[in-house]
């Protein structure tokens, strides 16, 4: 479990946090979502420690983790994965030297344990065989999916995806999702999601939040979605004509 | 303006501090170490031989034409070039000329890295980057910069050789014997010294540039160019240094 506390993050006068609370549960899915510019991004890299928060507090567990020191630090990063919206594939590796680099960096496995452990998690994300390939030979799905797998090669506890979606079909999407959920689940893993796509959000959001200039203005479940009457939660899930039309019609 | 050059040089050296740790895994380090040594070595050998022939072809010939006509003995002329070279050129243009090929390199692939979250990936791995990404690149450097800059030393004693003795301007004995004369190691610990600085300046300060790169490709040129910039600058005002430090 992760619990953020009363997270503020200000850069210069501006603030873009103003105490974020919040718990993110292990074996589930739990979601950040809101619009562009919401703060969705900078919370995500306060809870992984990539910022410092200008005040507050996020445990990992039962650890404190902006007091951690350098050693127990390193140790902590080991059992956290992350995919990027841009999915930060090394260019110059193959797919399986991209899996296997942090199995080289803080393992003392053999050639062949890793080499294991990197077909076991390419099998995972269903993309055997892409050992050789550059990502830049690949498409954008299986890049996510590239992704997904060096973010649990290390078999984590904690798994951060930011917009794992982007620039991706739906079909391609559902894929993606799927997959996270099932890590998740499977592995027991407490996963936080970043994304502004409600077909994700309905599809595996365990837990939601919803971040609002700073704030979290809703929170609830995937199945509490389209009964709140949160003002912002409406105006953010019916953003569109198209969507609004449609919620017309089904009250009417 | 003032408190920004002062903004730089803090980060720089924290920017150092943080470099300067124990290896998460030797083996990977010795691996980029020894891929840095090969791109800064091999890569840049022809460059810098192609331009160490020139400078001592005109450095000979230059000074056979201001020796002309005097009463100094023509076989100078190799004693001049092989002086000049070793405690100046040699030094001086393989790290103004490394900075520009080696340098810029350096700052536009940690800056891609940057700006394409590899060095966010790595952190959140649990990877000293300032280290892994900046310590093999050093010591490759250190090692090899030298080397490159002995390698310069001696094909431009060879340039003033092509550039004299075929065209009658002096004999190859007199140059030779020219090159033999009045020899001093200690000017080779000099080179050697200014080879070794250099190779920290243009090293650190382009990883240093890269390092920090924000924005987009635009700034990613400019980080390039500042790297070679900055790194220029700092060669020539260390050369002065140890010049009046080690020679004054």
């Amino acid at each position: 479990m992760i619990r953020a506390e009363k997270i503020i993050k200000s850069f210069g006068e501006v603030t873009v946090l103003k105490g974020i609370s919040a718990t993110f549960e292990r074996s589930k899915t739990n979601m950040i979502i809101g619009r562009s510019g919401a703060g969705k991004t900078v919370l995500l890299k306060l809870l992984v420690g990539l910022m410092q928060p200008t005040d507050g507090k996020v445990w990992y567990d039962d650890v404190n983790f902006y007091e951690l020191n350098k050693r127990d630090l390193r140790t902590l990063r080991m059992k956290v994965g992350m995919l990027f919206q841009g999915n930060a594939l090394f260019d110059s590796m193959t797919v399986e030297e991209n899996i296997r680099f942090p199995l080289d960096m803080f393992t003392n496995k053999t050639k062949k344990e890793k080499l294991d452990r990197v077909n076991y998690c390419l099998e995972r994300v269903t993309l055997e065989g892409a050992n050789s390939k550059y990502p830049s030979e690949i498409s954008g799905g299986m890049q996510k999916r590239v992704g997904i797998a060096r973010a649990i090669v290390l078999e984590p506890d904690y798994l951060f995806c930011d917009e794992p979606n982007s620039g991706l079909d739906p079909k391609t999407s559902i894929v993606i999702d799927e997959l996270i959920h099932s890590i998740t689940v499977d592995n027991n893993i407490t996963t936080v999601i970043n994304t502004h796509d409600m077909n994700s959000v309905m599809e595996i959001g365990d837990t939601i939040i919803l971040l609002h200039l700073g704030e979290v203005t809703w929170r609830g479940t995937k199945n509490e979605v389209l009964n709140s009457n949160n003002e912002n939660l409406q105006n953010f899930i019916f953003a569109s004509p198209f969507l609004q039309k449609l919620r017309n019609a089904a009250v009417e | 303006m003032n408190l920004n050059i002062f903004y730089h040089i803090g980060r720089y050296l924290i920017l150092m501090r943080t470099m300067i740790s124990r290896p998460e895994k030797f083996s990977m380090y010795w691996k980029e170490t020894m891929r840095q040594m090969n791109d800064i070595g091999v890569g840049s050998l022809v460059i810098v031989c192609l331009i160490s022939v020139f400078i001592g072809a005109v450095t000979a010939v230059q000074f056979a034409y201001q020796l002309s006509g005097n009463m100094i003995p023509s076989y100078y002329i190799g004693y001049i070039v092989r002086d000049i070279t070793i405690i100046e050129l040699a030094p001086t243009f393989t790290g103004l000329v490394l900075a520009g090929k080696v340098g810029s390199n350096m700052a536009s692939e940690i800056g891609g890295m940057r700006q394409k979250e590899h060095i966010d990936a790595m952190e959140l791995m649990g990877v000293n980057t300032a280290a892994f990404l900046i310590l093999p690149k050093l010591i490759a450097a250190v090692v090899v910069i030298p080397l490159l800059v002995s390698i310069a030393a001696f094909v431009s004693i060879i340039g003033g050789y092509i550039a004299t003795v075929p065209f009658g301007t002096l004999t190859e004995p007199e140059y030779v014997r020219g090159v033999r004369a009045f020899f001093v190691p200690y000017n080779v610990f000099v080179m050697f010294v200014k080879a070794l600085v250099f190779a920290i300046i243009l090293t650190t300060v382009s990883c240093y540039q890269g390092y920090f790169v924000k924005g987009g490709s635009i700034e990613l040129g400019q980080a390039s160019t500042q790297a070679v910039v900055y790194s220029d600058i700092l060669i020539l005002l260390a050369d002065l240094v140890i010049a009046i430090a080690l020679t004054g």
